[in-house]
């Protein structure tokens, strides 16, 4: 495309290394899913580790798996849930080009997403007091002391890693909220909505994973 | 300067839109960002071969009389260090790939110039962090953190350096991402996949390899700081944990980190062989299948470095079994090129002397790893000089040489002039020489048995390790001769003209130092990668 054309016909939140608005759609897309590939790699390197010592010290994995609060864990997952549901609404409405219902789920996305961070962080305050933090203070009572550790320094990295992701993806929302409402977000150009989204139900998944693995398996094992 | 040259330069390109300062630090343009990341990476290979001489020096006399065996220790952890990280594994994706990737399939700039300037901020800060690590005292744990050394004993400054790694880990990881998209998404119209030339199925590769491994070896230098710094159990026995764990997610990035760093250069050798033997590549869609192979592959034979670790005999087996399925596609590129040379016009421009020496010297590198692959032979030769010798012949005499053969074959294109041809072979000699001096030596001392990582070794050793420090001596002014020449050529050299080498590719037909939006109109693709098919006709004729 000669230089003089595209300036004319380059609409403002068009690229100048793309050529189009589709382009740059497809392209920030695709970008996203590829960092959340490598997201996954890096998830995945704690999921392996834990895995291997599971399958190690699965007794000791069970009873410390015990100590953790599940029904918060539990609520905590419906809460996620629901946040990744509001989510989705709210790139329905990006697409459809429903501005106040947009602002609406973004805001309802990021709610649900501070009460998931406030129940975990009340979760950790608990494990604080019954010393079930890793290190020179750890106390666990039972035959598993050392396994225990094991246990709790992989869930409070795994789960730390996750709410890390969680409040990064609380700052990409209150962005996104604030391009909404000045009016950056149209219904001609929702690209941001779109890969945040992707970003948010990611690491809504992570926590499917984590929930079972950490809270529930082998919870119920009688021996 | 003179008057005739800047006339000859085109009156508008990418070196001079804008002076300041800020127009380069704050620039979106991949030309200058790749500018700055090839000063960077320069710093970086200076600092780092400083220690090598270091080293070699040391090595010259049996016992360990010039530096302690702690300053030694950091010595070889820096060396790697810095080598690796800041400047093996950016040097050709970084510099050439940031330079040629928007070139080479027709586009403005890659998908996202922000992320682009924003990876090179993000080296320089790990960068930082990790020269902060070295005045601060240096780091002895090896260049490969071992746990439970890295976690428990070490008193040296673990955590700075693991953090630098860190944090320059992510500017892999955005340049990965960005050379996906760009290949991907940014191809101009009729540039199809099979059109693409070599090096960009290599850096599409690398790049795949830069996403998936690099985010391994970010949460597990995490895990390392996280044990050190509140004492948390993953990999000490004294919780429970298993150090062996840490060397299997080391190595899932770290050996896939060599393809990192050899697959770039294979791509350079790939468009220098085809360009300096007027010859399209023998076989393109086997070299660019094998580099995706070679990526795949790649990351399922890290654990042929836990041989003699604890390792299962099976497991010991299967990686064994992957490990030498890793050479087929290698060899089929070496074939490849071979084939390609056999019957072209071959003429001896320096980036091919560096190309024929990268063929050579990977060859040497890639059988050697076979020897390692073999169990038995490896329980041998483990932490041995045989292993240094290897790796070196894969990364200076694979990596460098690609990078700097791909340094003087584009360097037309970068600066818009060129260098002293003269100068230039003769270096391109010295380091061959230098190279094969300093390292194969090496061979048979580990073959001998002389471990690596120590400062001081028996007499009888003495004579081969004066050779690779003599070798040594020589490979080093052989690396600073293009410096000085290349540097030189930006003042004085003539101006290159759009296509010195008369060679095929986009890249080519834009002119030197190339505009800002590299091409004045997007081209049209309908033609392969190297059609230099009726150059040969015409010479037949």
């Amino acid at each position: 495309m000669p230089e003089a054309l595209q300036a004319a016909g380059h609409p403002a939140v068009l690229a100048h290394q793309f050529d189009d608005v589709e382009q740059q759609r497809q392209a920030t897309t695709l970008g996203m899913w590829v960092f959340l590939a490598t997201e996954i790699l890096f998830f995945g390197g704690l999921f392996a580790a834990y895995l291997v010592y599971r399958t190690w010290y699965p007794e000791a994995f069970i009873a410390a798996s015990r100590q953790l609060i599940v029904w918060a864990g539990t609520t905590n997952t419906a809460v996620l849930i629901t946040s990744s549901l509001t989510m989705a609404l709210a790139v329905n409405a990006a697409q459809t080009g429903k501005r106040r219902a947009l602002l609406s789920f973004l805001l309802m996305t990021m709610a649900l997403g501070c009460v998931f961070l406030g129940i975990k962080a009340f979760e950790y305050y608990a494990e604080f007091l019954e010393h079930h933090i890793p290190g020179p203070n750890f106390q666990f009572d039972g035959s598993e002391f050392r396994h225990a550790q094991l246990f709790f320094s992989l869930y409070f990295v795994m789960t730390g890693l996750h709410a890390l992701h969680m409040i990064v993806g609380l700052g990409v929302m209150s962005v996104m909220a604030w391009w909404v409402h000045r009016g950056v977000i149209t219904d001609a150009y929702y690209g941001p909505i779109e890969i945040s989204g992707l970003y948010w139900h990611f690491v809504d998944i992570v926590w499917i994973f984590l929930f079972p693995l950490l809270y529930l398996l082998g919870r119920h094992v009688h021996g | 300067m003179t008057m005739a040259n800047i006339a000859a330069l085109p009156p508008r390109n990418y070196l001079n839109d804008g002076y300041g300062i800020k127009s380069w630090l704050l620039t979106r343009d991949h030309k200058r960002i790749a500018l700055l990341y090839l000063a960077a990476v320069t710093f970086f290979f200076f600092i780092g071969g400083s220690f090598a001489v270091l080293i070699r020096l040391e090595l010259a006399t049996p016992p360990g009389d010039l530096v302690s065996d702690e300053t030694y220790n950091k010595l070889f952890t820096m060396h790697g260090i810095m080598m690796v990280w800041f400047f093996l594994i950016p040097s050709i994706p970084a510099t050439l790939g940031n330079f040629l990737v928007p070139l080479m399939i027709g586009a403005r700039d890659v998908a996202f110039p922000k992320l682009n300037l924003a990876s090179w901020y993000i080296y320089i800060l790990g960068g930082l962090f990790t020269l902060y690590a070295l005045v601060a005292g240096g780091v002895d744990t090896g260049w490969t953190f071992y746990t439970p050394f890295s976690t428990v004993s070490s008193t040296t400054n673990v955590i700075p350096t693991a953090l630098g790694i860190f944090i320059t880990g992510f500017s892999s990881i955005l340049t990965g991402l960005n050379f996906i998209v760009t290949i991907h998404r940014m191809r101009a119209p009729g540039m199809t996949w099979f059109r693409m030339p070599l090096f960009l199925w290599s850096m599409y590769a690398t790049s795949m390899i830069f996403v998936l491994a690099t985010p391994v070896l970010a949460i597990t230098l995490s895990l390392v700081a996280i044990e050190r710094l509140f004492h948390f159990g993953f990999f000490d026995p004294a919780v429970g944990g298993d150090p062996v764990l840490f060397q299997h997610l080391f190595w899932f990035y770290s050996h896939p980190a060599v393809y990192i760093m050899v697959l770039p250069s294979m791509g350079v050798v790939s468009e220098l062989v085809a360009a300096f033997c007027r010859k399209p590549v023998f076989g393109y869609r086997f070299v660019a299948f094998a580099s995706v192979a070679i990526a795949v592959i790649g990351f399922l034979v890290w654990g042929h470095h836990m041989f003699v670790a604890g390792e299962s005999v099976y497991s010991a087996l299967i990686f064994s079994a992957l490990s030498f399925m890793v050479a087929i596609p290698s060899a089929i590129k070496v074939f490849n090129w071979t084939a390609t040379m056999y019957k072209g016009s071959i003429s001896w421009q320096t980036p091919m002397l560096y190309a024929i020496g990268f063929i050579g010297l990977f060859t040497i590198g890639g059988l050697t790893g076979l020897f390692l692959a073999a169990i038995g032979l490896d329980v041998h030769v483990t932490d041995t000089y045989f292993i240094i010798a290897h790796f070196h012949y894969i990364m200076v005499g694979g990596t460098l040489m690609g990078y700097l053969g791909g340094l003087h074959y584009w360097w037309p294109k970068i600066s818009g002039r060129l260098y002293n041809e003269f100068l230039a072979k003769l270096s391109a000699g010295i380091i061959f020489l230098g190279f094969n001096l300093t390292f194969f030596p090496q061979f048979i001392l580990g073959y001998l048995g002389m471990p690596r990582r120590y400062h001081a070794y028996p007499p009888e050793f003495q004579m081969l390790n004066v050779l690779s420090s003599a070798g040594a001596s020589i490979l080093g002014i052989g690396y600073l001769i293009p410096m000085a020449y290349l540097m030189w050529s930006l003042r004085y050299g003539p101006a290159a003209g759009s296509n010195p080498w008369d060679a095929v590719g986009l890249e080519w037909t834009t002119s030197s130092p190339p505009p800002t939006e590299n091409f004045q109109r997007t081209p049209v693709v309908t033609w392969d990668a190297y059609e230099y098919v009726e150059q040969v006709e015409d010479v037949v004729a």
